[in-house]
C-alpha cells in the first residue's frame, strides 16, 4: 500500500478501474457458467406452478414435495446404491489392474502399449457395445451388477492408466535408484516408494475415473435393466415414461449432480492437475 | 530382485532394468545363482519372487492387457466379423455376406451421409466457439489475484457434472413456450428461439451445450499454456510500442499453438463422440436435424436391431474418428517442433 502511494495518482486510479473490470468480467462469466445448476437447485424446492410461470418468481417457499416424489414414489435410494457399487468397484479394480501397467509403461518407456492405449481411449465406447451385447445375452450377464461394472472398467481402466503414465513419470528416478541401492526389489520400490509418493495423483485419478463410471450413461442404457438401473438412466427414464413433472426432474437431477459437484470442491486442489495432466502430458 | 554394491552392481543393474525387447529367458534363475555376492534365494516362494521381480516389464502391464485384449481387442474384432454379415433381428441367423454392409454404408446410405455431414457441423462449430469462449477466460484469468483456486474450480463444476442430468435441465431451460432462455432472450430485447425444437436452431443449441461442458477444459489448458510463456518478447514489443492487439496476434497466439492443438486434439475426440446430450435432448430430432454418426450408429444397432449394417456404420464412424485423431496428432508434433 505505501508503495503505490508514492507513485502518481493516475496509475492507482486506472489500476483500480482495471480491478473492478476484472471481476466483473469474471462475475459475467461464473454467471454465464453456474446459472443452471443454480436454477436446477432452485426449481428442485420450487411448487410446479411456480416453475413454470413467466416471467420466473425468484421468492417463494421452499417445498420438498419433489424429493419425496423422487425417493418415495421411485426407488431412487437403490438407483443410489446402485450407481455408488458400481462406481466404487470398476474403479477399484481398475486401480488394482491400471496401476502396476501404468507404472510399467512409465519406467520401461513401453511405448508401443502407450499408444495403444490411447487408441482405446480415442474409441467411443459403442464400438465394443454391439459384441458386448451379444455375448451379454447368450452369457445372462444382460442386467447384472457384475455385467455393467466390466463395461465401465472399459471406460475407466484407460484413464486411470493415462493419467497415471503421466505422474510416474514426473516422479524423479533417482529417488527409485536410491531405493534399489539400498537394496529394495523393483517390486518393492514401486510399492514402498513409488505409490506412496504418488498417492495425491492416485487419489485425483481415483476421484475424476469415479465421477466418469458415476455419469456413465450409454452402457447402462444398452446392457442395463430395472436392476441395474443407474441414477443418470433413472433421470432419462423420468424425462421419457413419466408425465412431465419439472419439479420432480429437477430434484432428480440435483441428486444425481450434486454428489460429483461436491465431490469436485472437495478435492479442487488436485482436480486441475487431474483433469489436464492427461493432455498436456500425453 | 535384490541389489548389492559391489563388481557386480552394475550387471545385476542391467538385468533388472530388463527392456521390453529382451525375451523371457526361463534360464535366468541359474544364471544368477552363479552369480558371486548374490546369495540365491532358497525357498520356493524367493526364487518365483525373484523371477517375477527381474521380468517386471511383463508381469506389471500383463493383467491390463488382458483385460483391454479381452474386453476392447475382442469386440473389436468381433465387430469387424459382424460387419460382413446379415444378423436377423432376433440374432439367431448371421448369413455372411462380405463387404455388402461396408459398400452400402459408403456409397449408398444417404442417411450416414447426412450424419457425417451434422457430426462434422457440430464437431467443428464446437471446436471453434470453444476455442475463441476460453482464449477470452484465459486471458482474463492470466493474473494472480485471490480465490484464484476456488474460482478455477468453479469453472470446472460443467466439465464434471453428469451429462444426462445437465442434458435435462437444459432441455427444460429451452422449452420453446415457458423456458427461462426465452425468457431471458426476450429480456434483452432478441427474438425467441425454438432451440432443439427448430430445425436450423438444433445444432447451434447442442453446440453451445457441448462447449458449456467443453470450454472449463481449453481454458485450463490454455491458461497453463499462458502461464509458462517467457516474458522477454512480451517486454520486447512492449518497448517497440506493440499495441496489445498485436502483442496477442503475434506473439501469444504463435507461442500458444501447442496448448491449442493439443486442447483441440482432445476436445476433437470427445465431440465427435458425444452421445448422452443429443441422445436425450433431440435423439437426433427435429426429423433427423440432429441425427450424429454416434446417434445413427446407435439406432441402426440397438433401436432397429441391424446387428450387422449397424457394426457397418460403427465400423467407419470408428475409422474416422481414428483418421482425425491421426491428423491432430501429427500436427500435434508438428506444433511442438
Amino acid at each position: 500500500m505505501n508503495r503505490l502511494s508514492l507513485r502518481p495518482l493516475g496509475i492507482r486510479k486506472t489500476r483500480r478501474i482495471q480491478d473492478s473490470l476484472f471481476w466483473i468480467i469474471l462475475a459475467i462469466f461464473l454467471v454465464f457458467f453456474l446459472f443452471i445448476f443454480f436454477w436446477m437447485f432452485v426449481s428442485s424446492f420450487k411448487p410446479n406452478l411456480l416453475i413454470v410461470s413467466d416471467p420466473p418468481v425468484w421468492f417463494f417457499t421452499p417445498t420438498l414435495d419433489h424429493y419425496g416424489e423422487v425417493f418415495r414414489r421411485n426407488p431412487f435410494a437403490r438407483y443410489l446404491f446402485n450407481s455408488l457399487t458400481i462406481a466404487v468397484s470398476s474403479v477399484g479394480l481398475s486401480l488394482l489392474v491400471g496401476l502396476p501397467a501404468a507404472y510399467s509403461i512409465a519406467k520401461f518407456k513401453q511405448d508401443g502399449l502407450a499408444l495403444a492405449l490411447l487408441v482405446v481411449r480415442m474409441l467411443p465406447g459403442i464400438t465394443f457395445l454391439v459384441p458386448l451385447f451379444i455375448v451379454y445375452k447368450r452369457l445372462g450377464l444382460l442386467d447384472t451388477h457384475a455385467g455393467i461394472v466390466i463395461t465401465h472398467i472399459l471406460t475407466v481402466l484407460p484413464l486411470i492408466m493415462w493419467v497415471m503414465i503421466g505422474f510416474f513419470e514426473d516422479v524423479p528416478s533417482e529417488l527409485l535408484d536410491a531405493a534399489l541401492i539400498d537394496g529394495c526389489s523393483q517390486l518393492g520400490t514401486m510399492i514402498r516408494v513409488m505409490i506412496p509418493l504418488s498417492l495425491p495423483g492416485i487419489t485425483a485419478v481415483a476421484i475424476l475415473s469415479f465421477i466418469s463410471s458415476w455419469n456413465n450413461f450409454i452402457f447402462v442404457l444398452i446392457l442395463g435393466g430395472s436392476k441395474t438401473m443407474t441414477l443418470p438412466l433413472a433421470v432419462y427414464n423420468f424425462l421419457t415414461y413419466g408425465q412431465v413433472n419439472w419439479g420432480a426432474l429437477c430434484a432428480a437431477a440435483t441428486v444425481v449432480t450434486l454428489p460429483v459437484l461436491l465431490l469436485a470442491l472437495v478435492v479442487q486442489r488436485f482436480l486441475a492437475g487431474g483433469l489436464t495432466m492427461g493432455a498436456i502430458k500425453g | 530382485m535384490q541389489q548389492q554394491a559391489g563388481p557386480n552392481s552394475e550387471q545385476t543393474g542391467q538385468a533388472s532394468d530388463s527392456s521390453p525387447e529382451h525375451p523371457v529367458d526361463s534360464g535366468d534363475v541359474r544364471q544368477e545363482d552363479q552369480e558371486q555376492g548374490y546369495a540365491p534365494p532358497t525357498s520356493l516362494f524367493g526364487r518365483a519372487f525373484a523371477l517375477i521381480d527381474r521380468n517386471l516389464a511383463y508381469v506389471l502391464p500383463a493383467p491390463a492387457a488382458i483385460v483391454i485384449l479381452l474386453l476392447m481387442g475382442y469386440p473389436f474384432f468381433y465387430t469387424v466379423s459382424l460387419s460382413l454379415q446379415r444378423v436377423n433381428v432376433t440374432m439367431t441367423r448371421f448369413t455372411f455376406v462380405g463387404a455388402e454392409n461396408l459398400l452400402e454404408v459408403l456409397t449408398a446410405d444417404a442417411r450416414f451421409l447426412s450424419a457425417f455431414w451434422i457430426t462434422l457441423y457440430f464437431t467443428v462449430a464446437s471446436l471453434m466457439l470453444e476455442l475463441v469462449l476460453a482464449m477470452i477466460m484465459a486471458l482474463v484469468m492470466n493474473r494472480t489475484f485471490r480465490g484464484l483456486g476456488v474460482i478455477r474450480t468453479l469453472f470446472l463444476l460443467p466439465l464434471v457434472a453428469t451429462p444426462t442430468a445437465t442434458s435435462v435441465i437444459w432441455l427444460i431451460m429451452m422449452e420453446p413456450s415457458i423456458g427461462i432462455l426465452n425468457y431471458f432472450l426476450e429480456a434483452v430485447g432478441l427474438p425467441r428461439s425454438l432451440w432443439v425444437a427448430g430445425d436450423t436452431s438444433v445444432v447451434p443449441s447442442l453446440v453451445w451445450i457441448n462447449a458449456w461442458h467443453g470450454v472449463p477444459f481449453v481454458m485450463l489448458i490454455l491458461l497453463a499454456g499462458l502461464r509458462s510463456l517467457p516474458t522477454e518478447p512480451f517486454e520486447a514489443a512492449r518497448i517497440d510500442g506493440a499495441s496489445k492487439l498485436q502483442e496477442f496476434f503475434q506473439i501469444t497466439l504463435p507461442l500458444l499453438k501447442g496448448a491449442i492443438v493439443v486442447a483441440m486434439l482432445f476436445r476433437a475426440i470427445d465431440t465427435l463422440k458425444v452421445f448422452d446430450a443429443i441422445w436425450i435432448m433431440t435423439a437426433g430430432g427435429p426429423g433427423r436435424r440432429s441425427e450424429t454418426l454416434h446417434i445413427y450408429s446407435y439406432l441402426t444397432a440397438f433401436e432397429f436391431y441391424d446387428l450387422g449394417y449397424g457394426s457397418a456404420v460403427i465400423l467407419v464412424f470408428m475409422v474416422i474418428i481414428l483418421v482425425i485423431s491421426a491428423v491432430l496428432i501429427r500436427l500435434r508434433q508438428r506444433a511442438w517442433l
